[in-house]
């Protein structure tokens, strides 16, 4: 290639300032925040990159094998089927909660929401205990069940627990879509299913999407399910090389081989998401929409939720009951049980605030200036998120004491580790909720006279509370379960009741864990209460 | 004036943090660090123990598992908070021996402990000991029992067997396997277990758990794990068989060294001392039901003392050599 055609090439590679930045200048306050919020997110990436350049041929080798590709495929197989059970389970769930007159639908939100805080490793357990070979039914019936070990066990812990994450959003943006569009298409002759599929459906998408790339994520990067359920994915490969051979560059390799495929998935979200119009052009304010009536599909949707709501809630918390009597009779720590709710408390509130905050910055950035800059730092943050928890934590080890010592094992990093590991829990609601807020409204405010802090704060944070409100409950949830971040990071002493279950269940006592296990859902129960209760037709 | 919610949020976020890192960094001139891969309902009178010896020093412990924690010892460097750590299993203490990250210990204290049971080097020492063996349930007879775990791929086993690849002590066993009867048995041992159908689990206490369900009806395991759950219940539908041949029942140890890093080796070496005491050996005989490891005490004794179980001599410090039996594991299909 001689040099003037090199050059050319290079000339229209080199992104031009407006493609960088966007067409659309970002205040500097928030791209600033936004940076710095991209570099925290970015660390356990960086810390991968580090561990792989110690020993460059080693991490080759351990990733080009066809067991890795193995590996992939089997791990995509199961992050692709449980998104697609947990949509299908989702977008009923929500519907009915949010739009019909389903007897007690603040209730069965809460409820349907509640087994995301059900630590997947319990879970996976009880399923064995209850399912199992040899388990409780097998003891009912009298016969020896089928094997639900491998992906099938997996799976359907898996979709049970994740679900929440696509129900959670998919509210939301039911709650905030305007029926007068639907109410339009009605008066233009369509069915009221060509109604679902043409004018519900799309509006819903990006909602599906962003619950959807959760959950794939959340099944790549889980260890506890698939551990006890004998599924040997890409992260219990990650998990393994850590705890066998110390294999440092190892993990390391395989943990960028999960973000390399975090980035493939995150990819095809982005054209889910592409951008278009989601919030009506006329001018007018979207009104609630009238319920619809059930009349006699009534029962099948409530035999729908009950189903739903018994195997992966009340099934688990029966069990969790029945051991926790067993316990309760041989005497209890009240002191250290409210002690460590507490310490659990305290963490997942901390870290829900500050990914909160930093994801109203990351999704504004995204949304409403989109731009390379913005895509890096919406995307980095999803590699925390894909990245097993031990690597999460590993990488904070390793640079809090580097750069910040007097810092390592306070508080104030567990808080950080959890909040850059859970960041697009809280991201991908608020991005949602503002792709259904129109611009207009915020360009005319500016077009008054307001100062853009002021825009933002009167305008735009009413109109995405809810998406904040749900982004941060669901961090909330993640950080209460959260466990080998709070193992290592946490301050001597400040146990939790994640790491409580920890402790019994690693001896064994999985009885003994039932009570911390219970307190937890106690926890998370107010808050998803009160965001579903948000959220019912009419409010 | 309002104040921004945001700002408020903010600087109290600020304020939090900072009051945080102070409280996270007083006052330690009187406290060791340890990080410990063995839980507290297994080390926690031992460590009483030691405070009541120690004249006023008090231990902060941080409990994880063995392999997480050394993986942060090796990242933290020479930045370790930790002035002491506590293994589950030589492979965990040989991964940070190897960044020369631990101490050299003084020749009186390794002299108390026999050299199986120790770094070559010098730098952790045994605490406790524990058998591999083959424990199996009601279904099976003693007559049928097998002699050797290599038998274990025989047909008649087919899908009735459990064991715990990801874990440690089978993947030391496996390590053993290697350097004494060399690389093509343990090769074709592992690829007959998977072919016979040896049912996989998480750790060795779901195996435990699978034999006494009579969902398998032989696991390999650590003899404590049913030690302790007979303790519990005499009538424990499991029993503990140490096979006589091959590698049989290999002895494997969980340790103790200190951090090289540490400010207070003098401390430390007193608690190292603690735990090689008649006093605490004592306790961790009665508790956990493993072997003490200094002459003088006996082990507990519903044990088969360790003179009488056939364990080959191995250089448990070889055992760290996990790289190779990981990749030999893999490329068998058995991880």
């Amino acid at each position: 290639m001689d040099a003037a055609a090199g050059g050319a090439l290079w000339r229209r590679r080199l992104p031009s300032a407006a493609r960088v930045f966007g067409t659309r200048r970002p205040p500097l306050v928030l791209l600033g925040l936004g940076l710095v919020i991209g570099l925290a997110a970015a660390l356990p990436g960086l810390y991968l990159v580090v561990a792989v350049l110690d020993d460059t041929s080693g991490a080759v080798d351990a990733v080009m094998t066809s067991r890795t590709l193995g590996l992939i495929t089997r791990s995509l197989g199961l992050a692709a089927a449980v998104t697609v059970a947990a949509i299908a389970i989702a977008v009923p769930l929500a519907w009915l909660t949010v739009r019909s007159d389903l007897p007690g639908r603040r209730a069965w939100a809460t409820l349907a929401t509640l087994p995301l805080v059900i630590p997947s490793y319990i879970g996976a357990y009880l399923f064995v205990s209850a399912f199992g070979p040899r388990g409780a039914l097998a003891d009912l019936l009298g016969v020896r069940l089928p094997s639900i070990y491998g992906f099938t066990g997996a799976f359907l812990v898996l979709t049970l627990f994740t679900y929440p994450l696509v129900l959670i959003p998919l509210r939301s943006a039911l709650r905030r879509m305007d029926p007068s569009l639907e109410e339009a298409a009605r008066v233009m002759g369509r069915s009221p299913a060509e109604v679902f599929r043409t004018v519900v459906l799309p509006q819903l998408t990006p909602a599906i999407g962003a619950g959807a790339v959760l959950v794939a994520l959340y099944t790549l990067s889980d260890f506890g399910a698939v551990s006890i359920m004998r599924f040997n994915s890409f992260t219990r490969d990650i998990y393994v090389a850590y705890q066998s051979g110390f294999g440092r560059t190892e993990a390391a390799a395989l943990g960028m081989v999960l973000v390399i495929v975090m980035l493939v998935l995150f990819a095809v979200y982005a054209r889910v998401r592409a951008a278009r119009a989601l919030h009506r052009t006329t001018p007018g304010t979207p009104r609630p929409a009238a319920p619809v009536a059930l009349g006699r599909w009534r029962w099948p949707a409530l035999a729908f939720c009950s189903v739903i709501v018994g195997v992966a809630l009340v099934l688990p918390v029966g069990v969790l009951g029945y051991w926790a009597t067993k316990q309760i009779s041989s005497g209890l720590e009240m002191g250290a049980l409210a002690t460590n709710a507490g310490h659990s408390l305290l963490a997942a509130a901390c870290a829900a605030l500050a990914a909160g905050l930093a994801a109203i910055a990351v999704a504004l950035l995204s949304v409403r200036y989109p731009s390379y800059v913005s895509r890096i730092v919406e995307r980095v943050g999803y590699a925390g998120y894909a990245l097993p928890g031990i690597v999460v934590a590993l990488a904070l080890v390793f640079f809090t004491t580097r750069v910040a010592l007097p810092l390592y094992q306070t508080l104030a990093v567990l808080v950080f580790a959890l909040a850059i590991h859970y960041l697009p829990l809280a991201v991908s609601p608020i991005s949602a909720s503002l792709l259904q807020v129109p611009p207009r409204l915020e360009e005319a405010a500016r077009g008054l006279g307001r100062s853009p802090m002021a825009v933002f704060r009167t305008i735009t944070t009413p109109l995405v509370t809810s998406g904040v409100l749900g982004g941060a409950a669901l961090v909330f949830l993640h950080a209460l379960k959260e466990l080998p971040a709070t193992l290592l990071l946490a301050p001597i002493g400040f146990d939790t009741l994640a790491t409580d279950v920890w402790r019994q269940t690693s001896f064994g006592f999985f009885e003994a864990s039932a009570i911390p296990a219970l307190l937890l859902l106690l926890i998370a129960a107010p808050p998803l209460y009160l965001l579903s209760a948000k959220g019912s037709v009419g409010t | 004036m309002r104040v921004r919610p945001r700002l408020a949020s903010f600087s109290a976020l600020a304020v939090l943090a900072v009051s945080l890192a102070a409280c996270g960094s007083s006052g330690d001139d009187k406290t060791l660090t340890l990080y410990s891969g063995r839980i507290e309902p297994i080390l926690g009178t031992a460590l009483e123990q030691y405070e009541a010896a120690s004249g006023g020093f008090e231990i902060k412990a941080r409990y994880g598992d063995s392999p997480s924690l050394a993986a942060t010892i090796v990242e933290e460097g020479k930045n370790s908070p930790a002035d002491l750590f506590f293994a589950q299993d030589a492979g965990s203490l040989d991964a940070v021996e190897k960044q020369g990250l631990l101490l050299k210990l003084p020749a009186d204290l390794l002299a108390k402990v026999p050299k199986d049971f120790q770094s070559t080097t010098g730098a952790w020492v045994g605490t406790t000991g524990r058998a591999r063996v083959i424990a199996y349930g009601e279904k099976v007879k003693a007559s049928e029992l097998p002699d050797s775990p290599l038998e274990l791929t025989e047909a008649k086993w087919k899908g009735r067997v459990g064991w715990a690849p990801t874990n440690a002590s089978m993947q030391g066993y496996i390590t053993a396997l290697r350097l004494v009867e060399g690389e093509d048995v343990a090769k074709e041992w592992l690829r007959g277990m998977v072919a016979n159908d040896t049912q996989v689990y998480d750790s060795n206490i779901p195996v435990r758990d699978a034999i006494a369900k009579g969902e398998i009806d032989l696991g390999l395991l650590n003899h404590y794990y049913v030690a302790e759950a007979q303790a519990e219940d005499a009538d424990y539908p499991v029993k503990v068989h140490f096979p006589p041949k091959d590698l049989g029942s290999l002895v494997n140890v969980a340790g103790v060294g200190i951090l090289a890093s540490t400010e207070n080796k003098a401390q430390a070496l007193q608690f190292v001392r603690q735990m090689l005491s008649t006093e605490t050996q004592r306790y961790f005989a009665d508790s956990s039901k493993e072997y003490p490891v200094i002459a003088g005490v006996p082990p507990p004794k519903e044990l088969t003392p360790l003179s009488k179980i056939p364990s080959p001599k191995i250089d448990l410090a070889k055992l760290g050599d996990l790289q190779g039996t990981l990749k030999l594991m893999r490329e068998t299909g058995a991880l």
